[in-house]
């Protein structure tokens, strides 16, 4: 091989090089990519960014059920229930509920709830007011304390939806996950 | 020395000896030797663990081992096989013909290819690693989620998967460095006259994998550095309570995923016509049409990944899409079987061991490609996804479409390499045991994933319990056909009737021109292709 053809060659597998450099970007890439497109498109039940929550003024008069559901993932020693399991709302009509959690540890916990909403394709059209998912909560040692969540159902809802669920995980906020074989 | 003897000998100072000759050589042969002995130990390690997984399996209860164990061979087995075992021998024989086909003197970055080999054995190391570290209490073993990384359990799971991310950035780098090297040499190092069109095929099915690993392995290390940084560095990319989503590791890790399925098959679909036309005897059916039918899989492949997770929960019109576009690959699939079939049709056929094996990949991968349908029908899918069936599908494309191909290769060349003729008689028997055991472990898995048993379970319910002791009989047998592999394998590298250059009547191309084994250094004067 000659020194014109290695230089060829070496120009050559640097362009590749690049390329493949270039994907390893797009996988990050993806990741925000990914959470515009499942907000633009209500898909895996987020409810970021609702779609035109018309006036709440204007109140449409079908029902729609809404049911409560709260777990607690493992590494967090809290009871968290709704108070009410499934309440009836007007689409257009702002509507609270309560959810209980207690701390069952002997010292202060800190932990975030984490919603969804199924049927994933109606995510779009549930829009919380206030919600205590929107920051992190903190308890004392067997504090118990009520937190409300404040939602607005949109009235373009589909007219086929006559059910939601709304539903929270509790992470502990403490980074530490637990590791396989670990004690808590 | 005359000048004749310069042209066979290439330059005249000898390669070194011992040791320091394979750590240090650059040599397409020797670099291509390296990978083929490689591939061939991890598949007997990759083997040795699926049966005891398959031990475990032979009745219903726990026998043998903790869920744990079995978690871990399970995962470490499909990793090995696909990363340590099939992808190297394909870049083996890469490394071993391209040059020889396309009138090359050598690889065209000698010193990067020799990188990409020596990254693989610390790479075994550190999957392997914690299997032995968990022997002295240190750690939990090896990485136990299953090949596919899945997370929030990836988050979770021990030291196991960090060594497993450690090793799939050395395979990845090795491999992408590796195609690279390959596609910088078809470009640029082509004898005078041979145009892309009139490329080997099998260079064709290589070049193809190599863009597809440099566009789809990056992708991967991605993912897998994700997952790094969320468990040691506190980021939150499929931590949900930092804002972050499991289902997006599912989407990366398939948007490599489903590439490498054809990543490990199109050295296969490459080298299977030539197999074809010299034991038929005819030219090769319909070559454009399987460069076009290359190139649209290779496209297509990186388009569909969604159906590997269509139980996600997925809308309705993604489901329709994924499902959809899947099913189209199957139409360039069809063209290339169609083009296979063609070529033999009317043949002066002969079975020698390598028709066999082509013959064999053909009609098993066909069952598999057929079974892929099945899966990717949407409403089918939510029933068999995550079960026997799926295993099933899986291992009729990589052990029927791959590893038999990959058989068949070796059969088809390995006289090439090292100027012996195979023993036929125990490369047939070979043949039929692996093709029978073969059916006998993999057909009651579709019937057991049919009626509902689930992969990745160490145990099940009795009413599985006879198709799985017939499994495990197969796979015991295919285990014990593949000494007789072995056995060949040793015997053509130590012995045997001398083969002549032209190792097959029928088979055609530049690699049949030099003498069989080919010398050190071979094309250091250019061919011409003429017309
Ligand atoms: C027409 C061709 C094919 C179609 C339509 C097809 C379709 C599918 C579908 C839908 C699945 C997902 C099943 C599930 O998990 O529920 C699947 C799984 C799989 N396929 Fe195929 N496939 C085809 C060819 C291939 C080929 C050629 C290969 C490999 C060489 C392959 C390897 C795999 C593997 C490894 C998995 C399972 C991965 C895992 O979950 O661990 N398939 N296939
Ligand atoms: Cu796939």
């Amino acid at each position: 091989m000659d020194g014109h053809q290695r230089r060829a060659n070496l120009a050559f597998a640097l362009k590749l090089g690049l390329a493949a450099f270039a994907m390893f970007g797009f996988a990050y890439a993806l990741v925000p990519l990914y959470d515009v497109f499942c907000q633009a498109t209500g898909l895996n039940g987020r409810t970021g960014q609702t779609k035109a929550i018309s006036a709440p003024s204007v109140v449409d008069a079908r029902w729609v059920t809404v049911e409560f559901n709260g777990d607690v993932m493992p590494g967090l020693p809290w009871r968290f229930e709704p108070r009410l399991h499934k309440l009836r709302a007007h689409p257009g009509q702002a509507t609270t509920a309560w959810y209980r959690v207690k701390n069952l540890a002997d010292r202060p916990l800190g932990g975030r709830a984490v919603p969804s909403v199924t049927p994933p394709l109606a995510a779009r059209y549930f829009a919380k007011l206030e919600c205590f998912c929107f920051s992190r909560q903190r308890l004392n040692a067997g504090e118990e304390r009520e937190m409300p969540v404040t939602f607005i159902i949109s009235r373009d809802l589909p007219a086929e939806v006559s059910t939601l669920t709304l539903s929270y995980a509790f992470f502990p906020s403490e980074t530490t996950t637990l590791v396989r074989g670990e004690k808590p | 020395m005359t000048t004749a003897d310069l042209a066979l000998h290439g330059s005249p100072h000898a390669p070194p000896r011992g040791l320091m000759r394979w750590l240090t050589t650059t040599n397409h042969k020797d670099i291509g030797t390296m990978y083929l002995v490689f591939s061939l130990v991890m598949f007997f390690v990759g083997g040795a663990m699926i049966l005891l997984v398959r031990a475990e399996l032979f009745q219903p209860g726990m026998q043998m081992m903790q869920p744990e164990l079995f978690n871990q061979l399970i995962g470490v087995h499909a990793l090995v096989m696909i990363f340590m075992a099939l992808m190297p021998a394909a870049t083996g024989f890469a490394n071993w013909m391209i040059p020889l086909m396309i009138g090359a003197p050598d690889m065209a970055l000698p010193r990067l290819n020799n990188w990409s080999f020596w990254l693989l054995p610390p790479a075994a190391a550190l999957l392997l690693m914690p299997f032995a570290l968990a022997l002295f209490g240190v750690g939990s073993g090896a990485i136990a989620t299953g090949w596919t990384f899945y997370a929030p359990l990836s988050v979770q799971d021990g030291m196991g998967l960090d060594f497993a991310i450690l090793a799939i950035h050395l395979l990845g780098i090795s491999s992408v460095m590796g195609s690279i090297n390959i596609v910088v040499t078809v470009f640029n190092l082509r004898a005078p006259g041979m145009t892309f069109m009139k490329l080997p095929l099998f260079v064709w099915g290589w070049l193809i994998t190599a863009f597809m690993l440099i566009a789809v392995i990056p992708v991967l290390a991605g993912a897998v550095t994700m997952l790094l940084t969320d468990r040691h560095f506190g980021t939150h990319f499929f931590n949900a309570a930092g804002g972050g989503d499991p289902i997006l590791f599912q989407h990366l890790f398939w948007f490599f995923g489903h590439p490498e399925v054809y990543i490990v098959l199109f050295p296969v679909w490459g080298l299977t016509p030539h197999i074809l036309s010299a034991f038929a005897r005819k030219p090769v059916y319909g070559y454009r049409a399987q460069v076009y039918a290359f190139w649209v899989i290779g496209i297509l492949s990186v388009i569909v990944w969604g159906h590997h997770i269509m139980t996600s929960g997925m809308s309705t019109g993604a489901l329709l899409y994924f499902m959809y576009s899947t099913m189209s690959i199957s139409l360039p699939l069809s063209v290339l079987f169609f083009c296979w079939i063609a070529t033999i049709w009317r043949g002066a056929m002969t079975f020698e061991a390598p028709m066999l094996f082509a013959l064999g990949m053909i009609v098993l991968f066909g069952i598999g490609g057929l079974t892929g349908l099945v899966l990717a029908d949407a409403a089918a899918d939510a029933q068999y996804h995550h079960s026997y069936f799926v295993v099933a599908h899986f291992h009729y494309t990589l052990f029927a479409g791959g590893i038999m191909g990959i058989m068949a290769g070796v059969y088809f060349w390995l006289p090439k390499m090292t100027g012996h003729m195979i023993d036929e008689i125990l490369a047939k028997w070979h043949f039929w045991l692996t093709a029978i055991a073969f059916n006998l472990t993999f057909l009651p898995q579709f019937f057991v994933g049919l009626a509902g048993m689930p992969r990745r379970v160490p145990d099940y319910a009795l009413q599985f319990a006879e198709f799985n002791m017939l499994s495990s009989i197969g796979a015991f047998v295919l285990g014990a056909a593949q000494l007789l592999f072995l056995i060949v394998v040793v015997k053509c590298i130590r012995g045997g009737p001398p083969a002549p250059a032209k190792v097959w009547e029928g088979a055609e191309g530049l690699e049949w021109t030099v003498p069989s084994p080919p010398p050190h250094h071979t094309f250091q004067t250019r061919p011409v292709i003429g017309e």
